[in-house]
């Protein structure tokens, strides 16, 4: 394992540890008297009138499209960033030739209507 | 003994043990905090029942958490219900294990700290989905949707916020990123002529929108959608909902500090003749201009026992800053003031915000986010490369 690992996973593991521990100790003091009501979904006061779990909108769907394809871009410039001082000019011009591949993609979009929420 | 506290491990683990332990309780005064803020900004005085000045609030609000029954509605999904809250807790927890508090005092210190950090938190989002996606209500539901897709667009142009940041370093590694900015004298938010400030606006738009907080809070508009995605939650559940999102707030605040404004470094950290009135006499003067100040509100507090705690209190300020004077403990204490000093005043910028904006409607969250934000970090990676390169 490289250096400095190992106290991150304990790290981990207290902080997993912390929450679970809180939530089965708090079971030992609080009261649980459930009833009917109590344990139906919170709608306004008035019995729930459908099951949540229906349709939405497809503009959630287009929006997770778009991220997996930015996120990915700005995944693949974080090495060109750290070396950046080493590659100087010639990296400089290479990042500027794929961000604009992606501006021409980004203006496709645009025009395409895919930032439009309506 | 002396093995004990020589080995490499003993920093790390008193460090983890003492953030697991404290952050609740520092997530309850950080809600304090901002209710009394607020209440200032609003002409109020804010919680003054428990302890004096509400000054125990905090652990009142704690108490009734973890005594309060716990509701899981019905038709929920028992076994994601019970673990949506733990994974957006541990999540936002496990980010304080690269933060650098100081050259000496932090967890790790891994070459990809700033990734780690990203890395948990688009773990933490499943949190969130998880959350209102198992509560089988439409208010829950459609939270999590909101938050989820607030979250990934401003992710895209929170990145590019950091990417310019990561330029100018020339490091992943957290400890790396202060480090670079002490050679260089310079707090990263000066850097190539002045520009960086760009990414910085970027970044902090993006970090409020990232920690949903107003004028970004559409996952739990109140107005709309009861209590958005932990709408169902109640009791110690409810509560850790709201330490990760405490948790989130601080750690954002804390990579803003880390990348652009000098960690645990002083201001003018290359100017040596300031420096022993940044480490010792400005923090000093803080914490014992604090406790006087809370001395001036003993008489006029109407109980005995609360006139007896302000005063230990205020006794116990200005001895800490008397602490700072002391040249031994001024090397140990003087970095962690700095970071966390700066921290708190990032965290109080985004209680003035929540103070002062109205919250955005959905489709002008999504405009800023895709048609402004995410143009305006990648122009500003552009220029930032062109400028680095004539420092």
């Amino acid at each position: 394992m490289p250096p400095g690992y190992l106290p991150l996973f304990i790290f981990l593991a207290v902080a997993i540890l912390l929450p679970t521990l809180t939530l089965v100790a708090a079971r030992l003091v609080r009261p649980s008297a459930p009833s009917r009501t109590k344990l139906e979904p919170y709608e306004c006061g008035i019995k729930a009138a459908s099951n949540s779990r229906g349709r939405y909108t497809v503009r959630f769907y287009i929006i997770a499209i778009l991220f997996v394809i930015f996120d990915v871009e700005t995944i693949f410039l974080l090495p060109w960033a750290v070396q950046y001082r080493t590659l100087g000019w010639f990296g400089v011009a290479e990042v500027f030739v794929f961000l604009s591949i992606l501006i021409v993609g980004y203006i496709w979009a645009y025009k395409k209507g895919a930032f439009e929420w309506v | 003994m002396n093995a004990v506290i020589q080995h490499p491990l003993f920093i790390p683990v008193l460090t983890t043990l003492v953030v697991c332990a404290l952050f609740p309780l520092v997530a309850g005064y950080l809600v304090l905090i901002e209710r009394k803020v607020l209440a200032d900004f609003q002409v109020r005085l804010g919680p003054m029942r428990v302890g004096p000045h509400g000054l125990l609030q905090p652990l009142a609000d704690a108490l009734k958490l973890i005594l309060k029954e716990d509701i899981i509605p019905e038709d929920s999904d028992h076994l994601i219900f019970w673990i949506a809250p733990i994974i957006s807790t541990f999540t936002a927890l496990t980010a304080f294990a690269v933060l650098p508090f100081s050259a000496r005092i932090f967890v790790s210190d891994v070459n990809v700290g700033i990734l780690v950090i990203s890395a948990v938190s688009a773990v933490g989002i499943l949190g969130i989905i998880l959350g209102g996606w198992s509560s089988n209500s439409h208010y829950s539901l459609l939270g999590s949707l909101r938050s989820a897709a607030q979250l990934v667009s401003y992710e895209v142009a929170l990145t590019f916020a950091l990417l310019s940041a990561l330029m100018v370093a020339g490091t992943l590694s957290m400890q790396g990123i202060v480090h670079a900015q002490q050679q260089r004298g310079v707090w990263f938010v000066f850097e190539n002529f002045g520009f960086m400030i760009v990414p910085f606006v970027v970044f902090l738009i993006s970090a409020t929108a990232e920690t949903n907080r107003i004028p970004f809070d559409l996952p739990e508009a109140e107005s709309e959608l009861t209590g958005g995605y932990h709408t169902e939650y109640s009791g110690v559940r409810w509560g850790f909902f709201m330490l990760s999102e405490y948790a989130n707030l601080f750690v954002a605040s804390a990579v803003g500090v880390t990348l652009f404004w000098g960690g645990w470094l002083p201001p003018f950290p290359s100017v040596a003749a300031l420096g022993w009135f940044f480490d010792a006499l400005f923090p000093a003067l803080i914490f014992a201009g604090s406790g006087a100040s809370s001395l001036v509100l003993i008489p006029k507090l109407p109980y005995r026992p609360h006139r007896i705690l302000m005063a230990i209190i205020a006794a116990a300020l200005v001895a800490f800053g008397a602490l700072f004077l002391v040249p031994a403990l001024t090397t140990w204490f003087a970095p962690v003031f700095w970071f966390l000093f700066k921290i708190a005043l990032v965290i109080y910028l985004m209680i003035w915000f929540r103070g002062t904006f109205p919250r955005f409607r959905y489709d002008q969250l999504m405009n800023i986010g895709w048609k402004y934000m995410i143009p305006i970090g990648m122009g500003a990676v552009m220029v930032n490369a062109v400028l680095g390169m004539f420092r």
